[in-house]
């Protein structure tokens, strides 16, 4: 619902990142998103994909890293992919985990070439 | 070229909710979100929970909604600073709104600032506002699989409110069924069970609310009625 929001800050933060490096030519972008973050992935490829349209920034690629929810066992440190929202530990049973992954909403790195493209 | 950013996507609501959460700290302002699907009583609690303060008590609201003013008119009666915040479309409130409505308010500490988010229970959840909880509502006309549909605004609540229970008679909603999902997604999800209608469960609402203040300002709260 909110991902031309959520499109819209990820290119104002390339922008930012991207000024840095003065006649670099911009690849990719990539975001991690946690199952947790209330993103919905197709959504928020369209929602990039109308903004960037006929603008510089047209060819420039998303990539999404998703990442599921993962908690880790207190008591025997086992860190583990959540199913079905069983939060409890596999290995040894202990009902007291923490989320270690799951909630992300980061830009992890952005891809450029120093010299411009040619034009295909 | 690979250049490593690792920020956030919503650094600049981050940024600006680090600000409020600082000012919040600093004038003694004990700040709750509250969230809800539209229509589950976001406002009926609000109104119920007004008419209970002390005129004397430091209290404002800041509401969100799409359009209109509705709420901020049925919330203002009650004599305490209210502003509605209309986001024109836009599906829940940011730090940047928080901040200017708060400043056009001329809120200051120490009290406590109730914000009102516009009826949504996915895009409020990803915009921090520097609040101290945020709380969310679900009505016994909804389902009670709603936890498991919305996980992550129930993994980021710290209280659970269950809300219209004066309905419970009418309707087909297993309570237990609800809790169990919600801890399913947060097992320490704290679960108050009220009407606010009739006030069932309203004394337990407010004195987790003014535990909640005691614990963030210990002075200001030891004045509250």
């Amino acid at each position: 619902m909110h991902e031309v929001g959520i499109a819209s800050s990820i290119l104002e933060c390339v922008a930012a990142e991207a000024a840095k490096h003065p006649g670099a030519q911009l690849i990719s972008v990539c975001v991690r998103i946690g199952e947790l973050s209330n993103i919905d992935r197709d959504a928020l490829e369209f929602a990039f994909e109308a903004i960037t349209r006929d603008t510089d920034l047209q060819h420039l690629k998303l990539v999404v890293e998703w990442c599921p929810l993962r908690h880790k066992c207190t008591s025997c440190s086992e860190e583990f992919e959540v199913q079905d929202f069983e939060l409890a530990c596999p290995k040894c049973g202990s009902a007291q985990t923490t989320c270690v992954s799951g909630t992300e909403l980061d830009i992890a790195y952005i891809e450029l070439e120093e010299e411009p493209c040619a034009k295909s | 070229m690979r250049e490593v950013v690792e920020k956030k996507v919503l650094t600049e609501n981050d940024r600006l909710a680090a600000e409020l959460r600082q000012r919040y700290q600093d004038e003694n302002i004990l700040c709750v979100n509250i969230i809800s699907s539209p229509g589950s009583g976001k406002t009926a609690l609000l109104e119920r929970t007004l008419a209970s303060f002390l005129p004397s008590r430091r209290v404002a609201v800041l509401t969100g909604d799409l359009q209109t003013d509705n709420d901020a008119r049925r919330l203002v009666r009650y004599g305490f600073p209210v502003r509605q915040i209309v986001t024109g479309g836009t599906c829940h409130l940011d730090a940047r709104m928080i901040d200017r409505h708060l400043n056009e308010l001329g809120f200051h500490g120490p009290g406590l600032l109730l914000i009102e988010n516009v009826g949504n229970l996915v895009c409020p959840s990803s915009y921090d506002l520097g609040e101290h909880a945020k709380i969310v509502l679900l009505s016994v006309t909804e389902g009670e699989d709603k936890p498991l549909k919305y996980p992550g605004i129930f993994h980021r609540s710290t209280l659970m409110l269950l809300t219209k229970t004066d309905l419970l008679p009418h309707v087909e909603f297993n309570p237990d069924l609800a809790l169990e999902n919600a801890r399913k997604i947060h097992p320490d999800i704290e679960y108050i069970a009220l009407s606010s209608r009739t006030g069932d469960g309203f004394d337990q609402w407010l004195h987790w609310l003014n535990a909640l203040q005691h614990k963030f300002q210990p002075h200001a709260a030891a004045t509250n009625p």
